[in-house]
C-alpha cells in the first residue's frame, strides 16, 4: 500500500509533440492518499481508463511523474511497481483451475505454497467461490468469472494499490450492488488503495470517499459526493452528476444578483470580481428549483412535460431558449402550462468560463 | 397440418446428383469394380472376389509388404513433419509482428512457399540438392559434408522433410498467427499485472487460445502429408531402393508401371478409407470441442 502521487503527468498516444489539446490526458498533479477508496468517473473517452493505466505501468507516460510513496515509478514496469488491476472483462487463464488462476499472482512471485494457499482460501471466502475452487475456470458463468478477476486482483496483500477498470459492466445489475457492496466491505477489511474507474455515476457514489471527475482529458474536480453535489467546481461536475443534471443557464451576474432572461434572481454571496469577457453562467440543481404558480416577481417558464419518479416529481420547463429541470413541490397540482420558477438563492452557484467563482459574502 | 408434397424438388436436386455420380460415385465404383477382378490384355476380366484385399492386408505376401512398408514410411514422415512444422509454426508465428507495415511483409513472405506448385517445389529442391550443380548439395559437399539424395537413403530422407518443412510450415504459422491476434490485450496486460514470466504467458494464454487452430494445423498437415506425393516424387522417384517410396508412389507404380489394376484397384479403397477414418476421427474431436464451448457459453 502506497500514497500515490501525480506531478504534471500528462499522455498523448500520438507522441509528444502532439498539441496538448489532442492529448489524452491533459496534466494533473494530484495525491492518492493510501487507504483511500477513490473513483474515477467521467463519459467515455475522457481519459479514466489512460490515467489508470499509467498509475498501473501498462502505458508509460509521455509527461510528468508517478511517485509511490515519494519514489520515483514513472518508468518501472507494471511488475516492479507492484499494481494490481482489475479489467472491465473478465481475464480467466483457461487451463486453470478456479484456486489456481487466485493462485498465479501469489506463484509467479515465488511465495511459499502454504502462504498461498491460506491466502487464496482467504479471498475465496470473501468473494464466495470457495465451492468452485477445484473447478475449471473455462466452465463457469461471466460473473463467476468477473469474480475470479476480482479475486486475482485483490489476492496479493502487499500491493501499492487495486486498479478497477469498470470491473462490473458485464455484471447483472442485481448482481451488482452485492459485488459493488462486498468491494466496499473488503475495502474495509483489507485495507487497500483502491481506484475504480467507472462511467456510472451511482457506482462512483456508492462506492468512493473520494470521487475523481474526469472531463475531456482533465481531471475537473475531485471530492465527497457531497461535495460534487453541492459545490460543483466545473459546469460539467454539476451536469454529470445528479438526475437529472444541473441547470446550466447563461445570466448576467453583478453584485448580489443574477439576470436570467431579464429577470433577476437574489444571490447569496456578492460577485463584484468576475473576469472581464468571460463566459458567464448560473448554475442550480433541479432540487433547489421549485416550481409555483406564475407570479410577476418569479421567473416565468413554460412547462414541456412533468416526470415523476415516484418519491419526487421534477418539470421540464422552458425559460426562453434555455432548457431547465425544476422540482414540482409535494401537493402542488400543476394546471396550464405557465409556471414560475423559485431559487434557493444559497444553492444558485455562478460559473465563469464554465469554473465555479467563489463569492465574497 | 398436411405435408404437401412436391416432387419438382426433386427436379431441382437433379443437377447437383448428376455432377456428383459423375465425379465421384461412378469413378469410385470403377474403382470397386477393378479391386474385385483381376485384368489382362484385350479387356479380359476375371472375377477375383476378396483376393487383392487379402492380398493387401497380408504382409507375407509381395503387395501386402509393400503396402505395410511404404504405410509406415508415411506414418513416420508424417509424425516427423508434425513434430517439426507445430513447434517451428508456433514459434515463427510467436516472433512475427504484431503492427506495422512490417505484418504486411510478413505475411506476404510467409504466403509465398504456400502459393508454389508442388511440382515446381520438388524441382526447385531437386536442383538445390543436386551435389554437382545445386547450391544446398554443392555447398554441403565442398564443405566436408558428404551428401547425395541419390545414393544415400539418409539424405533422401532429410531432403523430403526439410523440403516439406520448408513449403507447409508458413501454414502453420499463419493459423497459429491469426489465433494469437485473436487474443485480447487485456490478457497480456493481466498477465503483466500477475507477474506471469514469458513462458507463464505463453502456457496459461497463447497455448489454451491457439488450441483450436493448432487442431485444424495439425488436421491438414496430417492429411496432406499422408497422401504426399509429387514432391518426392519429382525429388527421389521414391528412391534410392524403395526407401522414400510413400503408399501414392507405390499406387501409381502399380497401377502404370505394372498395370496391375485390380491390386492398384484395393490399395487405392483401403487408402482411401485410411484418410476418411482419420478425417471422421479429427472431425468428430473437432466438433465436440466445439460443443463443450457451447454448453459453456450457455451456462454463462
Amino acid at each position: 500500500m502506497a500514497r500515490i502521487d501525480l506531478v504534471d503527468l500528462a499522455h498523448s498516444y500520438g507522441g509528444n509533440d502532439a498539441p496538448e489539446e489532442s492529448f489524452a490526458l491533459k496534466p494533473v498533479t494530484m495525491t492518492w492518499r493510501r487507504g483511500g477508496a477513490y473513483a474515477l468517473l467521467g463519459p467515455s473517452g475522457c481519459g479514466k481508463t489512460t490515467l489508470l493505466n499509467l498509475i498501473s505501468g501498462i502505458v508509460t507516460s509521455s509527461r510528468g511523474k508517478i511517485l509511490f510513496d515519494g519514489v520515483d515509478v514513472t518508468t518501472q514496469t507494471t511488475q516492479t511497481r507492484n499494481i494490481a488491476q482489475v479489467f472491465q472483462f473478465p481475464v480467466i487463464y483457461d487451463t486453470m483451475t478456479v484456486g489456481q488462476n487466485l493462485a498465479f499472482p501469489l506463484k509467479n512471485r515465488g511465495m511459499p505454497r502454504p502462504e498461498i494457499d491460506a491466502r487464496v482460501a482467504e479471498i475465496a471466502g470473501l468473494l464466495d467461490l470457495t465451492p468452485y475452487l477445484s473447478r475449471k475456470a473455462q466452465r463457469l458463468t461471466a460473473d463467476a468469472k468477473q469474480k475470479i478477476s476480482l479475486g486475482r486482483g485483490l489476492v496479493r496483500s502487499d500491493v501499492a494499490a487495486v486498479l478497477f477498470d469498470e470491473p462490473l459492466t458485464v455484471i447483472d445489475p442485481e448482481l451488482k450492488w452485492q459485488l459493488r457492496s462486498k468491494l466496499r466491505a473488503l475495502h474495509r477489511d483489507l485495507d487497500l488503495t483502491m481506484i475504480y474507474v467507472t462511467h456510472d455515476q451511482t457506482e462512483a457514489l456508492t462506492f468512493a470517499d473520494t470521487v475523481v471527475v474526469m472531463h475531456d482529458g482533465r481531471v475537473v474536480q475531485s471530492g465527497t459526493p457531497a461535495e460534487l453535489f453541492d459545490r460543483p467546481a466545473h459546469t460539467f461536475v454539476g451536469y454529470f452528476i445528479g438526475s437529472p443534471g444541473m441547470n446550466i443557464v447563461p445570466a448576467q451576474v453583478s453584485g448580489r444578483e443574477a439576470t436570467i432572461s431579464g429577470h433577476a434572481i437574489a444571490l447569496n454571496r456578492s460577485y463584484d470580481r468576475l473576469p472581464a469577457g468571460a463566459r458567464i453562467e448560473v448554475g442550480v440543481r433541479p432540487e433547489f428549483v421549485e416550481i409555483a404558480s406564475p407570479a410577476s416577481n418569479l421567473l416565468a417558464a413554460n412547462i414541456e412535460r412533468i416526470d415523476d419518479l415516484g418519491r419526487v416529481r421534477f418539470a421540464h420547463v422552458r425559460v426562453g431558449d434555455t432548457r431547465f429541470s425544476a422540482k414540482v413541490p409535494p401537493g402542488l397540482s400543476v394546471s396550464g402550462n405557465n409556471a414560475g420558477l423559485v431559487f434557493d438563492p444559497s444553492r444558485v452557484h455562478v460559473y465563469a468560463d464554465s469554473l465555479l467563482v467563489e463569492g465574497e459574502a | 397440418m398436411d405435408k404437401t408434397i412436391n416432387q419438382k424438388a426433386w427436379l431441382l436436386v437433379l443437377p447437383v446428383f448428376l455432377v456428383v455420380a459423375f465425379s465421384a460415385i461412378l469413378p469410385l465404383m470403377t474403382v470397386v469394380n477393378y479391386s474385385m477382378q483381376d485384368t489382362f490384355g484385350n479387356n479380359q476380366f476375371f472375377w477375383n472376389g476378396v483376393g487383392w484385399f487379402k492380398e493387401l492386408l497380408d504382409p507375407s505376401s509381395d503387395l501386402g509388404s509393400r503396402f505395410f512398408a511404404s504405410l509406415w514410411r508415411n506414418l513416420f514422415f508424417s509424425a516427423v513433419i508434425l513434430l517439426i512444422e507445430v513447434p517451428l509454426g508456433i514459434v515463427v508465428a510467436l516472433s512475427m509482428p504484431r503492427q506495422g507495415w512490417s505484418v504486411a511483409a510478413c505475411l506476404v513472405i510467409m504466403a509465398l512457399p504456400l502459393l508454389i506448385p508442388w511440382n515446381v517445389v520438388g524441382t526447385i529442391w531437386q536442383i538445390f540438392g543436386r551435389p554437382d550443380i545445386g547450391l544446398l548439395g554443392y555447398t554441403l559437399n565442398h564443405i566436408g559434408i558428404n551428401y547425395n539424395y541419390v545414393s544415400n537413403e539418409f539424405d533422401a530422407w532429410a531432403t523430403v522433410i526439410v523440403m516439406d518443412v520448408w513449403h507447409w510450415t508458413s501454414l502453420v504459422a499463419l493459423l497459429c498467427y491469426a489465433g494469437l491476434k485473436s487474443i485480447p490485450d487485456a490478457y497480456y496486460q493481466a498477465a503483466q499485472i500477475d507477474g506471469a514470466s514469458r513462458w507463464a504467458v505463453f502456457t496459461a494464454i497463447q497455448l489454451p487460445k491457439m488450441k483450436r487452430v493448432l487442431l485444424i494445423a495439425v488436421l491438414l498437415r496430417f492429411m496432406d502429408s499422408f497422401m504426399i506425393y509429387t514432391e518426392p516424387f519429382v525429388v527421389t522417384g521414391g528412391g534410392p531402393g524403395n526407401s522414400t517410396t510413400f503408399i501414392s508412389i507405390e499406387l501409381v507404380k502399380i497401377a502404370l508401371g505394372q498395370f496391375d489394376l485390380g491390386k492398384a484397384a484395393a490399395l487405392s479403397l483401403v487408402y482411401n478409407l485410411i484418410i476418411i477414418i482419420v478425417c471422421w476421427v479429427f472431425y468428430t474431436v473437432m466438433t465436440n470441442a466445439g460443443v463443450e464451448r457451447r454448453a459453456a457459453k450457455g451456462a454463462a
